[in-house]
């Protein structure tokens, strides 16, 4: 149905053109699902982009062909094109809610798509877009559609934007990232709809993602790009047992699943052996935190305890909106707990005010690594002077040894040297991640706060920080606390668990036992979202 | 109480304490203009006595916290003092004046609007290209160009050069008769009276200063309506409505540009404040009479009630203006009001 | 792009020059201005202030720009002029942008009750038809080219104070200033040498925008009789005697200022997105 032949597709950018795409064959039958797996760059989006025409400013196809149903997409002219678009071939998108027009209401945007293809009246378009939005099972469809989607969630939204690419019946979906951002219980129901929609409809899709384990569930066939070029073709069971291609492999390996060990997700990787641990270094008690939000009070946090042991690493496991990142910040000492008891080596942490903590002696012992690298950095320091800002201000190491400890911790950390005088924006996710624990690190702390250190990284980056982070905690005996909505992650680095939801614990214990003996039925659900390896 | 009118009301409350402080800083910059206003409104033939007890009917010789006490109510009851030069109260000249500064303020917008959102439009579409490179140059040669000055060119090219506008010399050529007062807008009057001839004149008359302050406020308008059009070509949205095969047209009006205009409504605010600003200038080079004029003429007369009188009136005006602005705002963003907005 | 070597600083400049034909248009105009500014009276044919029998003469060899009412050179006042305008235009834009930028930081960063009472009393700055309340300051001080600078920087001030607001505001929680509080930054050291060096991009825009409309606000009040007075060279009283004569034909008295006021108030304006993007680091390769 879809025949992709030696697509090739140039940016121009500021330093100079870029091949995205460099020729690219595919096929896609009718009823199929086939999913191209890549990591950010890959090229993948913007071959999805090149089979509508819809690429940014700057992009241009400047070789291949592109064939849908027997028509030369690429030959089509803007308007041939706009009778295709949503009506032969529709698209799906990441950041769902960012995809709808926000100041207009749902209904009318879907109706804006029916009336486009001439598939509704004006008598009849609002029934037509309310069955489109029974079709994604919406509840109270009528209602809904006076909703904009700022009224909604974004797994709410994701069912809204499939639902208007659906509204037109077209042949082939093509859905780009669908389930990035949205949390993991959410994400099944979502790709649930799209899969069980293409089997009633006899409809193909074109399944564009980072997630092997995700694409393996769905996909008749994978096809794995790299650079641009795609480096592997084959059914998902066949390329996860007996990938060929060496990328292809370290993509496998590098995915976690239920039951991997972290040194499984870097080829050859050699186990890291786990600190011995100590004492208590860091006890919680009934920590409380309570906002003023715009309508009343908002409890973000409601009694949390647990205990870390010296060289111990405890998972904070929840989804957005948990609290686990009020925690963690409180934990940090960037923001005080309305009620509770934190205690640092047996000594209570809460009795200086977070606002005056940077000047207490232990400011030192208790470092953090954040979540976002890009936004953690500040967009006018290089590198190095990142990782020296700790220690101007918070060790006596004089100006002339600073520059040798920053060598060392890049060292450390595997960042090369040559990079340490560029900007953050000149810097790659992985090495961005790398410059935040070599920041984190640069004063000798005890305990280290790991906020989602790898969310934003591409799966194979992921294995090697993740590895680097055990491989840190051993030699230089640290105490982490790491926070993750990623289960599967948590059960490779850390020894215990601790589940947040809405703010509350509801499950903590040691790691295993939480993952075999779930008690609650909230981390059941969570496990059985897990990406479960192919039998 | 939903967020949309619990926004609204909060935004009300909000111009309280701003009409308070505006009242303040008129009061004490009164206060602090040059001159004695108790020897002015005595007159020439005054002696020192009657200079006194003028000060004291006028309440000067109190603390400054009473004078501002009395100031307020005087304020309130409708009492803003007589105006030196005209010898009429200033609250009547200051009504009577109004309306010849807002029809040419607005109209000179409404022409500015007209213009500067679709070059702006026009510069977004492309940017970097050489049509975005001159819009640009265009809109910012406009604001550069002092409004005295166009006003200055624009009657020596039009009324001395070519001769086919008219002299430059208030809202009507004196051949006509001002229309009877309904509104105080020439246009709408003479409309009303269905005297078109009327009209005619009074449209010839205003179109030299209205361009004037156009081609003033071009650019703030433009250069936000780029700016705003840009943000929203480039958003995730737009993507969306491309790859379900709307229309060209419908992208760039119906989504984009709906869109970009939520934060153009916000700029107009400050613009208008740029117009009333500028009013003054072209007022006095046009001779028109609204309160622009009459207030260069008061401030060189040190005529202090009609000065303070007349920053008083643009202050509030210019504080409903905002609070139009904003509820309109409120009203056609759905967002308003809620969490993330 | 993390392929390609940074760049050094002076690299950057030239790209961002070579990259915006209209950027380097400015510069150069800017450039020019300056060499008025700083020269000014040495570059004069006549002394500006001199008065001769040659009275309303058109522009000539002798005279480029004509002579005015007392028959000074039209040209030579036009030059001198450009320090004084271009004096007060930066004493102003300076003055607000210290101002403006601790206000806007204080409220941005603290927020509370310092949010609220500095944003309200920038409403109330500007409730005021900010034209106006510089009339009316510059009428209450007195009649001075200091004075004039002050008026003009209190109406600038709400400008950049506003900006600073929201910039200081959209970083308080970023994940670098919670790093630099790890790091051992007291509050005030983050807001300053953090996330204000940050908000400097957009600023730029502003002052680039606010140099010009100070040109424009002095200007304006010399042509309604406040602040600069005569005899003194200054552009806006130039077009206010000028135009006295434009009834009667003599076009350049009132021309030939505008124009070099309108060259000036140009080149501030387009300088700004050239500022912004040399301060940017995202611009920097």
């Amino acid at each position: 149905m879809l025949q992709i032949r030696d697509l090739r597709v140039k940016f121009e950018t500021r330093n100079g053109p870029v091949d995205a795409v460099r020729g690219i064959n595919l096929d896609l039958a009718r009823g199929e699902t086939l999913g191209i797996v890549g990591e950010s760059g890959s090229g993948k989006s913007v071959t999805a982009f090149s089979v509508l025409r819809i690429l940014d400013e700057g992009g241009q196809i400047i070789a291949g062909d592109l064939v849908y149903g027997g028509i030369n997409l690429t030959a089509a002219d803007e308007t041939a094109m706009n009778d295709i678009r949503g009506r032969e071939i529709s698209m799906v998108f990441q950041n769902p809610r960012a995809a709808l027009n926000p100041i207009r209401k749902i209904g009318q945007q879907i109706e804006d798509v029916l009336r486009q293809h001439s598939l509704a009246t004006r008598q009849d378009a609002r029934s037509k877009a309310i069955k489109a939005l029974e079709e994604v099972q919406i509840k109270d469809a009528a209602a809904r559609y006076h909703a904009y989607p700022f009224e909604l969630s974004g797994g709410m939204c994701q069912r809204i934007v499939i639902a208007l690419a659906l509204a037109c019946q077209p042949q082939l979906l093509i859905a780009d990232e669908p389930t990035t951002g949205l949390d993991v219980t959410t994400q099944k129901t979502v790709m649930d709809l799209i899969q069980n929609l293409a089997k009633d409809r006899g409809m193909s899709v074109l399944l564009i993602t980072h997630d092997l384990g995700l694409a393996g569930q769905y996909c008749n066939r994978l096809l794995v790009m790299k650079d641009g070029e795609v480096v592997e073709t084959g059914a998902p069971a066949k390329l996860t047992k007996e990938a060929t291609h060496a990328y292809t492999k370290k993509l496998v390996a590098a995915t976690p699943n239920k039951g991997k060990a972290l040194h499984d997700l870097i080829l050859g990787g050699a186990a890291v052996p786990v600190p011995d641990q100590g004492e208590v270094l860091l006890s919680v008690r009934n920590v409380t935190k309570t906002y003023a939000g715009k309508s009343g009070p908002v409890e973000a946090l409601r009694g949390i305890s647990f205990d870390v042991r010296k060289g111990g690493c405890l998972g904070l496991v929840g989804e957005s909106g948990s609290g686990k990142s009020t925690l963690s910040s409180i934990i940090a000492r960037l923001q005080d707990a309305t009620s509770g008891e934190i205690k640092f080596e047996g000594r209570s942490l809460n009795d200086t005010p977070a606002a005056r903590f940077a000047s207490d002696p232990r400011r030192s012992e208790i470092q953090m690594v954040f979540q976002d690298a890009t936004d953690s950095l500040n967009p006018r320091h290089t590198a190095a002077q990142s990782i020296m800002e700790p220690m101007r201000h918070l060790t006596k190491i004089t100006a002339s040894d600073r520059n040798a400890r920053v060598h060392e911790l890049a060292a450390q950390v595997g960042l090369p040297a040559a990079l340490l005088s560029r900007l953050p924006h000149q810097l790659s996710g992985g090495q961005k991640a790398r410059v935040g624990i070599a920041r984190a690190l640069a004063v000798n702390p005890n305990l280290l706060i790991l906020d989602e250190p790898t969310a934003a990284l591409d799966v194979s980056i992921q294995a090697l920080v993740l590895n680097l982070l055990a491989d840190l905690r051993h030699r230089l005996n640290l105490t982490y606390v790491f926070v993750s909505h990623d289960l599967a992650v948590v059960q490779m680095l850390c020894d215990t668990a601790l589940v947040m939801r809405s703010g509350e614990c509801v499950e903590y214990g040691p790691t295993d036992a939480v993952l075999s003996g779930p008690k609650s039925p909230y981390t059941q659900e969570l496990i059985a979202a897990m990406p479960q390896p192919r039998p | 109480m939903s967020p949309r009118t619990r926004m609204i009301g909060a935004r009300l409350l909000q111009a309280i304490p701003v009409v308070i402080g505006v009242v303040v800083i008129t009061f004490v910059l009164t206060r602090a203009l040059p001159g004695d206003p108790a020897v002015y409104f005595a007159g020439d033939a005054a002696d020192e006595a009657s200079i006194q007890q003028v000060r004291e009917t006028l309440g000067l010789d109190k603390p400054l916290p009473q004078q501002f006490v009395r100031y307020v109510g005087d304020l309130v009851v409708g009492d803003w003092g007589n105006s030196l030069s005209t010898g009429q109260p200033v609250l009547a000249d200051i009504s009577r004046r109004l309306p010849a500064s807002l029809e040419l303020t607005l109209i000179a917008l409404i022409l500015s609007c007209a213009i500067a959102i679709p070059l702006g439009v026009l510069a977004a579409t492309k940017p970097g290209s050489w049509r975005d490179h001159v819009c640009r140059v265009f809109v910012t040669a406009g604001v550069s160009l002092p409004t005295f000055f166009t006003g200055i060119l624009l009657i020596y090219i039009f009324y001395y050069l070519l001769d086919i506008a008219p002299s430059p010399l208030g809202r009507l050529d004196f051949m006509f008769i001002e229309p009877d007062r309904i509104t105080g807008f020439y246009l709408i009057d003479s409309a009303l009276a269905g005297d078109w001839d009327t009209f005619g004149a009074a449209a010839k008359q205003l179109i030299l200063p209205a361009c004037t302050m156009a081609i003033f406020t071009l650019a703030p308008i433009a250069r936000m309506t780029r700016a705003a059009m840009l943000q929203a070509l480039s958003s995730d949205f737009i993507r969306t409505a491309r790859a379900a095969g709307l229309g060209r047209r419908k992208i760039l009006m119906g989504y984009a540009l709906r869109n970009a205009l939520l934060p153009v409504v916000t700029t107009l605010g400050m613009v208008f404040s740029f117009a009333l600003g500028a009013n003054v200038l072209v007022e006095k080079v046009f001779a028109w009479p609204g309160i622009g004029s009459y207030a260069v003429d008061a401030l060189v007369a040190s005529d202090y009630a009609a000065v303070q009188g007349f920053v008083l009136a643009m202050a509030l005006l210019f504080v409903a203006l905002n609070l139009i602005i904003d509820l309109t705002y409120a009203i056609i963003d759905p967002r308003i009001g809620f969490d993330g907005a | 792009m993390s392929l390609s070597s940074p760049q050094s600083f002076a690299g950057h400049v030239g790209y961002v020059l070579r990259q915006n034909p209209v950027t380097l248009i400015a510069f150069s105009l800017l450039a020019g201005l300056i060499f008025c500014a700083v020269l000014g009276p040495l570059l004069t044919p006549y002394d500006p202030l001199a008065s001769s029998d040659a009275i309303l003469q058109p522009p000539s060899g002798a005279h480029w720009f004509g002579t005015d009412h007392l028959g000074r050179d039209v040209f030579s006042r036009v030059i001198v002029a450009t320090r004084l305008d271009m004096t007060i235009s930066i004493g102003a834009v300076a003055l607000s942008f210290v101002a403006g930028s601790i206000l806007g930081c204080v409220a941005g960063y603290w927020g509370g009750w310092f949010d609220a009472i500095i944003s309200r009393g920038l409403d109330m700055i500007m409730a005021f038809p900010l034209f106006v309340l510089a009339m009316g300051i510059v009428a209450a001080l007195g009649n001075t080219v200091e004075n004039v600078i002050y008026a003009t920087a209190v109406i600038n001030t709400p400008f950049y104070a506003r900006v600073v607001r929201a910039e200081v505001n959209i970083r308080r929680y970023a994940g670098f200033v919670q790093a630099a509080k790890l790091a051992g930054n007291s509050d005030l050291r983050v807001v300053a040498m953090h996330i204000f060096p940050n908000a400097l991009p957009p600023m730029m825009v502003q002052v680039s925008l606010n140099m010009g409309w100070a040109v424009l606000n002095a200007a304006g009040l010399s042509f309604i009789g406040l602040g600069v007075r005569p005899p003194t060279p200054e552009w806006g009283i130039m077009v206010a005697e000028g135009a006295n004569y434009i009834i009667s034909g003599e076009w350049w008295l009132a021309l030939f200022p505008g124009l070099w006021l309108m060259l000036a108030v140009f080149t501030f304006n387009l300088l700004g997105d050239g500022l912004r993007d040399i301060v940017d680091p995202k611009q920097r390769r």
